[in-house]
């Protein structure tokens, strides 16, 4: 089994070299642009070379990784050495989200934000303990693969192919988006026409090589984005505090945003809309108070999106990719240590941001402000100006209130923040754009995959020749990412708040299943498959439920006051965005507020202490059981998986000997695997 | 590009690795690494920031201290405990005899 990894495999023993050369290759390459700055180029031109030049290279190493064998299409012929599936996992992981989203969020939402920055690192250690070793162990090619060979075949198999898809699908649809809104911003090109450009990139990648591509273009993808990552966050750095180590002397920041908020509201000042008036503080409400909500919020986010992560197939399928069990748990770390680069240095990333905001714009006259400020009052592709000045009180200076950020400015505008020359902002969307191909490669091919493997080959037609799945795996490749760039075309950045979704979806649906089936052997093929059900099911419901059909959710979990705050708030949409039977119905709501009686199960509602509540989001208004967002829906699906896979497991006939045999081998790094059911064998 | 396959497919075995006294002692002890990691990931990911406003008003370097226990402690604690995890785990793999050859 191990022979080929004690050989010397000449490329694997030559990837420093390639790597180092290539690293040096892109610092050159920078320079270069630099210099033809310098010379008067334009900067149009500098973001097409940019933009240009990095997909060419990603599109090279594509092409040169093409494969005809199963093994290396699917799992990269499992000779992936750990650091380097770390830095594949690392971009695979960090997505356009990430990369421009984060520090955005954090600039806004302030300690709040932190969430984001724990939830998307802490899952690691989950996937380590629990679920990497075992899975490489298991050795085949997909994450529906073990949940079949574990709980006897196609009924699983579905369930788990269904919830990934489910998952999948939307996670990879904003990606694309976000490819859409970079290539839009940097080539000055038409949305429409920038999703397309972006697929392109794609699927060059990932359509001739697979898995193998996948992950060699994925460590490409991982240099470029962190150094795009660091470098302006240190000279920011250094602009601010005159020290270019942000990710310590963004403290000395803190301190000042500190300073400047208490003198904005010792001015009578307010903060502008979405964004917190107390950076620092954790859990409060509006008024700066603590507040239970926020905590319990707080937490529950931090929670789902840790399941999440151990459980979204596209991060899972990277640890079926490395030599041994041994390098798998050691990869893991790797991954989680190259995602802490970046997500250790986003804090920082908003502190700087917030400084030079509230220092040198809050106060100013409007007509006086710099120049980077109207470079970025322009419109984006989510309907409002990157940046809004709106003078509240028509005094031509700048309040605390009237400067509207979008979020993604944070780091898009970073570099024009500090003065610094164009090829840092061209720097930065390469980072940007690497960051979101990468995590749709992966995501594409977990969707891919699970079609032709999963679905076609295991279920549909055992018999089918290795070209031939080969070649079904490529169609399906190219109509998915077809769909999904359709869908982002179409949807457009409305649609973004979907990626959170499908961590809570991915919780409830995959991960009791995936511990339970390692760590509990009387786990039952009925109990599995239930619990998924449920967990998917409840999950998948709950949010679409609150999401757009809020008031209806609220008039069953709500107390009569609920009842009618959420009518009231249908009441202030704008009525472009409400059906008007929704507008009569909760019209007449607020008519007879006497008469409204609590909602049935409004005791359910009120269970934990908190009630049951909505507020407005997205032009519609949301309902949230126990006031928690549903940006955290998987809090109540993932223990209801769990517990549904226990007691079902109770009732239903213990595992066979022979399962429990596999379950024995899959747990210890040495041997081989025998099968419960050789059916499930692959080749 | 050579399109050899040299990839490990994945075998089935006739027997066990390792005998049934061996395999549950393994597996008793990676269970206790495994809910000592647990309970490290726990308090690092909820039970320090409850204390997150008891924190904040000491101030380190400028950091209110809840705030950069969410912001880089836990995460600090995150990759070293996963590191360490590694290196118990193939001790423990040592130990037994059970590790890959």
């Amino acid at each position: 089994m191990s022979a080929s990894t004690k050989e010397k495999d000449p490329f694997i023993a030559s990837l420093g070299k390639i790597y180092a050369g290539y690293t040096g290759g892109f610092a050159i390459f920078v320079v270069l642009i630099a210099i033809l700055e310098q010379m008067g180029v334009p900067d149009r031109i500098l973001g097409y070379l940019f933009v240009g030049l990095t997909i060419g290279v990603y599109a090279y190493i594509g092409i040169i990784s093409r494969t005809q064998a199963v093994a290396e299409y699917y799992v990269a012929g499992r000779r992936v050495p750990a650091l380097y599936n770390g830095m594949a996992t690392g971009s695979d992981w960090m997505s356009a989200a990430s990369f421009i989203g984060m520090a955005g969020s954090l600039y806004a939402l302030g300690y709040g934000g932190l969430a984001f920055i724990l939830g998307w690192t802490g899952g690691y250690m989950l996937v380590a303990i629990l679920l990497a070793p075992y899975l490489r162990k298991f050795g085949q090619y997909t994450v529906p693969d073990f949940l079949g060979a574990r709980y006897g075949g196609n009924a699983a198999r579905l369930v788990g192919v269904v919830v990934l898809i489910t998952a999948s699908f939307v996670y990879v649809v904003a990606q694309i988006v976000g490819v859409g809104i970079i290539t839009q911003r940097f080539l000055d090109v038409s949305f429409g026409v920038a999703v397309f450009v972006g697929l392109a990139g794609i699927l060059v990648c990932s359509m001739l090589g697979g898995m193998r591509a996948v992950t060699w273009t994925q460590v490409a993808q991982y240099i470029v984005l962190i150094i795009a990552y660091l470098i302006p966050a240190f000279l920011m750095s250094a602009k601010v505090t005159g020290v270019p180590l942000p990710q310590i002397m963004y403290g000395v920041a803190l301190e000042r945003i500190e300073g400047l908020e208490n003198a904005f509201r010792a001015a009578g000042m307010t903060p502008p809309p979405g964004v917190t008036g107390w950076h620092t503080q954790p859990f409060i409400g509006p008024n700066g108070q603590f507040s239970m909500p926020a905590a319990v919020n707080f937490f529950a986010l931090v929670f789902c999106l840790m399941v999440g992560t151990a459980a979204l197939p596209h991060i899972l399928m990277r640890y079926f990719t490395t030599p041994s069990v041994r390098e798998a748990r050691q990869s893991v770390a790797w991954s989680l240590f190259f995602i802490f680069l970046l997500y250790f240095t986003a804090p920082a990333y908003a502190a700087f941001g917030k400084v030079e905001i509230y220092q040198n714009i809050i106060g100013q006259p409007i007509a006086a402000l710099p120049e980077w400020i109207k470079s970025w009052q322009i419109i984006s592709p989510y309907g409002v100006p990157w940046i809004n000045i709106v003078d509240v009180n028509r005094d031509g200076i700048v309040q605390w209130n009237e400067f509207r950020i979008h979020p993604d400015v944070v780091v898009l505008a970073t570099p024009e923040i500090a003065g610094l020359p164009y090829v840092i902002a061209g720097l930065v969307a390469a980072g940007g754009l690497a960051a979101a191909l990468s995590t749709a490669d992966g995501l594409l091919l977990a969707l891919a995959n699970a079609l032709s493997h999963d679905v076609y080959y295991k279920m549909i037609d055992r018999n089918a020749p290795t070209a031939r799945r080969l070649i079904i795996s490529r169609v399906l490749l190219l109509i998915v990412a077809l769909a999904a760039a359709w869908v982002a075309g179409n949807a457009g950045a409305d649609i973004l708040f979907l990626v959170a979704w499908a961590f809570s979806i991915a919780a409830a649906g995959l991960f009791a299943a995936l511990v339970m089936g390692v760590w509990y052997k009387k786990t039952t093929n009925t109990g599995a498959i239930a619990g998924m059900t449920v967990g998917y099911v409840l999950t998948f419901g709950y949010l679409i439920w609150s999401e757009w059909f809020g008031l209806s959710f609220v008039q069953l979990f709500g107390s009569k006051e609920a009842i009618v705050a959420a009518a009231r708030q249908v009441g202030t949409i704008n009525p472009s965005f409400v059906s008007a039977d929704l507008r009569a119905e909760a019209a007449a709501i607020v008519a007879n507020a006497g008469a409204v009686t609590d909602g049935a199960l409004a005791w359910f509602g009120s269970i934990i202490g908190l009630p049951t509540d909505s507020v407005v989001l997205r032009n519609r208004v949301v309902g949230r059981l126990w006031g928690i967002n549903n940006i955290s829906g998987g809090i109540i699906g993932v223990p209801v998986s769990f517990l549904t896979i226990w007691l079902v497991s109770k009732f239903t006939t213990p595992p066979s000997q022979a399962m429990q045999d596999f379950i024995d081998d899959i747990r210890i790094p040495r041997g081989g695997v025998r099968l419960a059911d050789q059916r499930e064998a692959v080749e | 590009m050579p399109l050899v396959e040299n990839a490990d497919t994945p075998q089935s075995a006739k027997g066990a690795a390792v005998d049934r006294a061996t395999g549950e002692a393994y597996w008793k002890k990676t269970s206790g690494l495994m809910w000592t990691v647990l309970a490290i990931w726990f308090v690092a990911s909820f039970g320090i920031h409850l204390f997150a406003p008891m924190l904040n008003p000491i101030h380190i370097l400028g950091f209110p201290l809840g705030f950069y226990m969410a912001a880089q402690g836990s995460l600090i604690v995150f990759v070293v405990a996963l590191f360490w995890f590694g290196k118990r785990q193939n001790e423990i793999d040592e130990e037994f005899g059970v590790q890959e050859d």
